[in-house]
């Protein structure tokens, strides 16, 4: 099994640390990770994106130019990344501010509205987390145990008693997931 | 049991110096290995295994800090990325001229200049053919995943002391940047003040009665005592180039075709194996994991047996020299690479390989 | 007829070399002021007991070469680094004595931000600066404390401000600095003088077992051969010319 995974959007949505918990799952589940981010000015405010890969076998490049999924939480990654999906690939997308809608065929298309069940959650700190949750029911690749394990790895100590709700984040984002269109 | 972490490259070789008993770093902060420093000083070793740690005001002060830290015989390392490196070339010069271990820790940016903070390895040609002044040399160590950018802070200590000589550890931005599993051993302690001056009776540690005084110095004012300094510092050298050349290959047993490619190249290289060896292509990866000393013979050894080697570097091509050294034309080596913080992707790599060698 | 042996005894002993000083002969220049000063610091670390204790970090300059003289661990900078390295060393061994032994050029010019910033961190150090307002090792070209219309090779017709700057006071500019605790201006010129100084180098060394910060002591000194002059010539230019602008006295001691 390899999975190789881009999460993209803005800087301050918590990308890079939703693929630091993805990533530290997939070490609690006893598999290779990595984890390689774009780093820089662009850290603040501008876009972020990070390379996660997932895999039984030690990983090759930690860079990759197409991806067996995408997550995209804006328009400016959705320009950037829905073409470097594989066919037959996964995109999930946040809905909120996205202008232009995916539009390729060969890939499976899938719709988290995480901004705005985060603002229902009275919690929008959670929001990848919802996000992630959406992801981890798609594709079932670490356990649930190792997730809530990786997330406490990946927190520090003091924000540990945020860790249910970051769990419940989760769970939501899987039954929030909505299909928009499977490659036959 | 070795303890598993997911963690930076940078975050990691600061906890893997803590871990190893290192006695002191020097620093000044500099995008993409800032997390250096910061993990140390989040970590606070001054208060477990007695590590100092400290900002300096420039990378000049901190490289002559671990000078003189260094001449004490203690276990001293610095980190920085290129414009920062070349600011130390002067002190770097005279740790070696000094024969002082030390280690050094270059995550390459891109330059020249101020460059941009994006990975690079443009640093090649400073790091291995010398950089400061004077026929020196370095010993380099290229780590390719965040394990190695753990077990070299260890290596290049251990190298350091064995041979007296500053070892370098040649990262980049995306081993320092990335995350990765991480093993590591349990904590060292650090050397008592007796294991030093038994294991290093050159150190300046303050003059007894019982020895004559240590002088940590590279003034050598008599033509004819500096000239008997680079003959013993040359016979060093190519002692080091005899014992501690290391390497690693993959799928090279059948390959008609080689890549050569050090460092976060060599792990985009690997997939680009991967890649051709699919459509059929026999290929395999040479990475040398030192660049000083460079696997030559080791290179050369497959002059009889491969059709054409590419190099694949993140710069205009700088270690394409060695290997054209190595194998001495009998064989077509090319360069391929990115430049300016760029990274090749594996298909890049794959498609320079069957122009460039099979095809041209 | 008094025989030699009649002269040399025990009771008629009036000076004699410290045990801190090496027995190579001094490559200075008669007149200069760096083996008196190179003399008090032996003295000093024979009085104190601290051989076994004490690294001394030499600059490049005139007293490169400091490590040939005084029979102590050392370490050879380079040129303005000194602290440094003595930061390096005395950070890793705070139990040791650690000093510099730099010139003007290499402290107040090439290693002013070394200097500053050494002291800045109040590093537990003991800096001897030696300022002859010249370049001696180079061949007397001009300093960052030359004078003001006093002549250099490289400004032969004088110092002008306009074009060369003004001679810094880099020891009132340290003096400003909340790490260093003790920092004096001396000289050696005369016997008073050079008691003076080695009560000072004494009180600078000394203040390293209180950890209040860094000392330094400034030796306003003559260079005789850079600046063509007689030693005793240069004595009296250095009292009538460098004095009135780097007056000697306690600058700061806390």
């Amino acid at each position: 099994m390899k999975e190789e995974i881009i999460i993209a959007g803005f800087g301050g949505q918590g990308v890079l640390s939703m693929g630091k918990i993805l990533a530290y799952s997939g070490v609690m589940q006893g598999m290779e990770v990595s984890w390689m981010p774009s780093y820089g000015p662009e850290m603040r405010g501008g876009t972020a994106n990070v390379t996660v890969i997932l895999s039984d076998e030690p990983i090759s490049s930690p860079i990759l130019h197409e991806f067996d999924t995408a997550i995209i939480l804006n328009q400016q990654s959705m320009d950037k990344f829905e073409k470097a999906v594989k066919p037959g690939g996964t995109l999930i997308y946040d809905g909120n501010g996205i202008t232009h809608h995916p539009s390729r065929k060969d890939i499976n298309i899938y719709r988290v509205d995480a901004t705005a069940e985060a603002v229902k959650m009275r919690s929008v700190k959670t929001f990848n987390m919802i996000v992630l949750g959406a992801y981890l029911k798609l594709k079932n690749i670490v356990d649930m145990e190792n997730v809530l394990k990786g997330l406490k790895k990946s927190l520090p100590e003091r924000h540990h008693h945020l860790i249910p709700m970051n769990e419940k984040a989760i769970l939501r984002g899987g039954e929030i997931i909505q299909e928009i269109s499977v490659v036959e | 049991m070795r303890e598993l972490k997911l963690m930076k490259g940078n975050e990691a070789i600061a906890e893997a110096a803590i871990r190893y008993g290192v006695d002191g770093y020097f620093g000044y902060p500099i995008t993409p290995q800032s997390e250096v420093m910061e993990t140390l000083m989040a970590m606070r070793p001054w208060e477990t295994t007695g590590m100092v740690v400290l900002q300096a005001e420039s990378e000049v002060a901190s490289i002559n800090m671990l000078y003189g830290g260094a001449g004490s015989g203690k276990r001293v390392m610095t980190s920085s990325s290129s414009p920062g490196i070349s600011l130390m070339q002067e002190g770097i010069s005279y740790i070696a001229g000094a024969e002082l271990p030390c280690v050094i820790v270059n995550v390459v940016r891109g330059g020249p200049g101020l460059g941009t903070i994006q990975p690079s390895q443009s640093d090649y040609f400073q790091a291995v053919k010398g950089g400061g002044h004077g026929d020196y040399k370095l010993i380099v160590l290229a780590p390719s995943s965040v394990q190695e950018m753990v077990d070299f802070v260890g290596l290049a200590f251990d190298l350091a002391f064995k041979y007296r000589n500053p070892a370098m550890i040649l990262s980049d931005g995306v081993i320092g940047q990335m995350m990765e599993k991480v093993e590591f051993d349990e904590y060292k302690p650090r050397w008592t003040r007796e294991e030093i001056i038994a294991k290093n009776p050159w150190a300046a540690t303050g003059k007894p009665p019982t020895r004559e005084r240590n002088i940590i110095t590279s003034l050598h004012l008599q033509a004819v005592d500096q000239e008997k300094q680079n003959i013993k510092l040359q016979a060093k050298y190519k002692e080091i180039q005899e014992k501690e050349v290391r390497y690693e290959t993959y799928l090279c047993d059948d390959a008609e075709y080689l890549i050569v490619a050090f460092g976060s190249s060599a792990r985009i290289s690997k997939k680009s194996v991967e890649i051709a060896r699919e459509k059929g292509i026999k290929v395999g990866l040479l990475r040398p994991i030192t660049l000083f000393p460079f696997p030559y013979k080791e290179i050369g050894a497959y002059t009889d047996q491969v059709k054409g080697i590419l190099t694949v570097e993140m710069n205009a091509g700088q270690m394409v020299e060695d290997v054209r050294l190595a194998v001495e034309g009998k064989v077509k080596v090319e360069h391929y690479g990115r430049m300016g913080g760029m990274i090749s992707s594996p298909d890049e790599v794959e498609n320079a390989l069957e122009e460039l060698i099979i095809g041209g | 007829m008094i025989d030699i042996k009649d002269i040399v005894k025990p009771e008629n002993l009036v000076f004699k070399k410290s045990r801190v000083l090496t027995d190579n002969p001094m490559h200075y220049c008669p007149g200069c002021s760096h083996g008196v000063v190179h003399n008090l610091i032996a003295e000093i670390i024979e009085e104190m007991d601290i051989q076994d204790n004490v690294i001394g970090v030499a600059p490049v300059g005139c007293s490169v070469l400091a490590y040939n003289y005084i029979d102590i661990d050392w370490h050879e900078a380079a040129h303005g680094r000194a602290p440094a390295l003595a930061t390096g060393i005395k950070r890793l061994m705070p139990e040791k004595f650690v000093f510099t032994y730099q010139g003007d050029g290499d402290l107040a010019a090439i290693g002013t931000a070394e200097t500053i910033h050494a002291c800045n961190r109040g590093e537990n150090i003991t800096i001897v600066f030696i300022n002859n307002g010249i370049y001696g090792m180079t061949g007397g070209q001009m300093a960052p404390t030359t004078l003001e219309g006093m002549v250099a090779s490289t400004c032969p017709s004088g110092r002008e401000h306009a074009r060369d700057g003004y001679p810094i006071k880099i020891t009132e500019l340290l003096a400003q600095l909340p790490g260093t605790c003790y920092v004096t201006r001396q000289a050696v010129h005369t016997a008073g003088s050079v008691r003076k100084t080695k009560k000072a180098l004494r009180k600078a060394f000394e203040n390293q077992t209180r950890n209040r910060g860094t000392s330094i002591v400034e030796v306003v000194s003559t260079c005789n051969s850079g600046w063509k002059m007689s030693p005793v010539k240069a004595n009296d230019w250095m009292v009538e010319n460098m004095f009135p602008f780097y007056p000697l006295g306690d600058l700061k001691d806390e």
